[in-house]
C-alpha cells in the first residue's frame, strides 16, 4: 500500500474510518514487548528515552505534536507527565476524546506555527507527523515557508536547553536533508538518529533537536542496532554513551543495488552465508550454519 | 482544554503582534480531580502569566479562587501546605489542572478573530489568508 502521504492531506486523510483503523488495527497498536515493534507506543517510548528529561520524579509539560488519537500521549501520561496534543485531523482528535487520553488537545496545523508563549515547555515529542510539511497539499502550501514556522515557533516556546524528538518517515534523502536544514536554521542542535539503519522495516528515524547553543548534553545518542547489534538481543542495554559525536547522519533510504554474480552451479556457500548472515543482522530468524549449509541435493532425491 | 493551556497558548493569526492573552468565554465547563505535584507546580509557576491566569478565573465566575497577585513562595510551597484544603498551593492546582473549557471560544486581542472551543478542542486552524 502507498505511504499515506502520497494518498491524500492529513486532515483528508485520516477521516473517521481511517482514524478508527489506526486505533484499533493489530499492527499499529501492537503493544508487543520486540524492540523492533513499529508500534506508536514503542516508537514513543524510545522518543522519550532520547528525549533524555532529568531523571528526578518530577513531572514535565510536554507537546505532542501529531498527537492523533492520543497513543503515544499515553506513553508521556504513564510516565506521570502532562502534556498538549496538537493534531490537524478532527476526527483522529474525536477517537482521541473517546479514549479519555489525559492530555489537552488542540486542532490546528503545525505548518502554521504551533502558537505558544516562548520558553514555557520542556520538550517535545512527535511520531510520523514532520514529514507530512514536506507535502504541499494545498495551492497556499510551501513546504519551506511551513517548515520555516514550525521548527521557528517550536524553538520559541520550548525552554532553554530542553529538547525535541521528532520522529520521522522521509521519502527520500533531499527531503531528510530539508528537515534537517530548517531545523538548524531555527537554531536548533543535534541531527538525526536512525535505529535498526540495516533494516527496511525496523529503521526509525529520530530527529533529536536540542534548544540552544551546543554544549556537552548536545552531543547525540547513538542509534540501536547500528554497529551490527542485532535486533533480537533481549538485554536493553541503551548505548546512549555521549562519545562528543555531533555529526548529523543522513542515510538513504533506497541504496543502489549492487551487482550480483553469480557462478554457473548456483551462488555458492560464500554468497549463502553471507546472506544469511545479513538476514539476522535485520532480526530475522535464521537456522544455524552447519556443514549442511549450501550443500548440493542428491541428484536421486 | 485546561487553563494551563490556555494559559500558554497564544493566537498566531497574521498582524497579532503578540496574540496573548487569548480571551476565553465560557458557555460549558467542567472540573476533573487531578492528584497534586507541588514539584510540577513549582517547576511550572515561572513560566505562568498570573495576571492572565486570575482575569480568565474571573471569566469562568470564580472571582475569589485566587488573588491579584501572585502570593510569595514561601507561602506556596510551605510545609503541609499541600494537605490544607483552600491553600494557596491548592487553589492555583485546582485553577490550573482541574478546570475543563467544553464549550466557548478564544479571542486573539489583536484582531478580534475568535477561536471556537468544541468539546473541549479549541480550533486553532487559520484560513489561507491569515497565514
Amino acid at each position: 500500500m502507498p505511504r499515506p502521504e502520497f494518498q491524500a492531506p492529513p486532515d483528508v486523510f485520516y477521516n473517521e474510518s481511517e482514524a478508527r483503523k489506526y486505533t484499533t488495527s493489530s499492527r499499529i497498536i501492537e503493544i508487543q514487548a520486540s524492540k523492533r515493534s513499529t508500534s506508536p507506543s514503542r516508537i514513543s517510548e524510545r522518543a522519550l528515552e532520547l528525549l533524555a528529561l532529568p531523571n528526578d520524579g518530577v513531572p514535565k509539560l510536554l507537546l505532542d505534536i501529531g498527537c492523533g488519537s492520543g497513543l503515544s500521549g499515553e506513553t508521556l501520561s504513564e510516565h506521570g507527565h502532562h502534556w498538549i496534543g496538537y493534531d490537524i485531523s478532527k476526527s483522529m482528535l474525536d477517537v482521541a476524546l473517546e479514549r479519555e487520553t489525559e492530555g489537552d488537545l488542540l486542532l490546528a496545523d503545525m505548518g502554521q506555527g504551533l502558537g505558544l508563549r516562548p520558553g514555557v515547555v520542556d520538550g517535545a515529542i512527535s511520531i510520523s507527523a514532520v514529514q507530512w510539511l514536506c507535502n504541499a497539499d494545498k495551492s497556499s502550501h510551501d513546504p519551506r515557508a511551513r517548515l520555516k514556522a514550525f521548527f521557528g515557533s517550536l524553538y520559541r516556546c520550548l525552554a532553554r536547553g530542553a529538547r525535541a524528538v521528532l520522529q520521522f518517515y522521509a521519502d527520500n534523502v533531499k527531503q531528510s536533508e530539508m528537515i534537517v536544514t530548517f531545523a538548524m536554521r531555527a537554531g536548533f542542535a543535534g541531527g538525526v538518529v536512525v535505529d535498526w539503519p540495516h533494516s527496511s522495516k525496523a529503521k526509525k528515524s529520530y530527529l533529536v533537536l536540542t534548544c540552544g547553543p551546543p554544549s556537552i548534553n548536545t552531543s547525540l545518542p547513538k542509534g540501536k542496532g547500528e554497529n551490527g547489534e542485532m535486533c533480537s538481543d533481549d538485554d536493553d542495554d541503551e548505548s546512549s554513551d555521549e562519545d562528543g559525536d555531533r555529526t548529523v547522519g543522513i542515510y538513504e533510504r533506497n541504496r543502489a543495488k549492487k551487482k550480483q554474480k553469480t557462478k554457473k552451479n548456483g551462488k555458492g556457500k560464500d554468497w549463502l552465508l553471507k546472506k544469511k548472515e545479513q538476514m539476522r543482522r535485520r532480526g530475522h530468524d535464521v537456522p544455524a550454519d552447519t556443514k549442511y549449509t549450501g550443500r548440493k541435493r542428491k541428484s536421486y532425491f | 482544554m485546561r487553563l494551563l493551556t490556555h494559559n500558554m497558548l497564544a493566537s498566531n493569526v497574521r498582524g497579532a503582534t503578540t496574540g496573548y492573552p487569548l480571551k476565553l468565554e465560557a458557555s460549558n465547563w467542567c472540573t476533573k480531580e487531578v492528584e497534586l505535584n507541588a514539584d510540577f507546580i513549582r517547576g511550572l509557576l515561572p513560566k505562568i502569566d498570573w495576571r492572565a491566569l486570575v482575569a480568565t478565573t474571573r471569566a469562568l465566575g470564580l472571582p475569589d479562587l485566587l488573588p491579584d497577585e501572585q502570593p510569595p513562595e514561601e507561602e506556596i510551597f510551605a510545609k503541609g501546605a499541600a494537605d490544607v484544603e483552600g491553600s494557596a498551593i491548592r487553589r492555583i492546582h485546582h485553577a490550573l489542572l482541574e478546570i475543563h473549557v467544553q464549550q466557548g471560544s478564544l479571542t486573539c486581542p489583536d484582531t478580534n478573530r475568535s477561536f471556537p472551543i468544541d468539546k473541549g478542542i479549541p480550533n486553532m486552524m487559520l484560513h489561507e489568508d491569515e497565514v
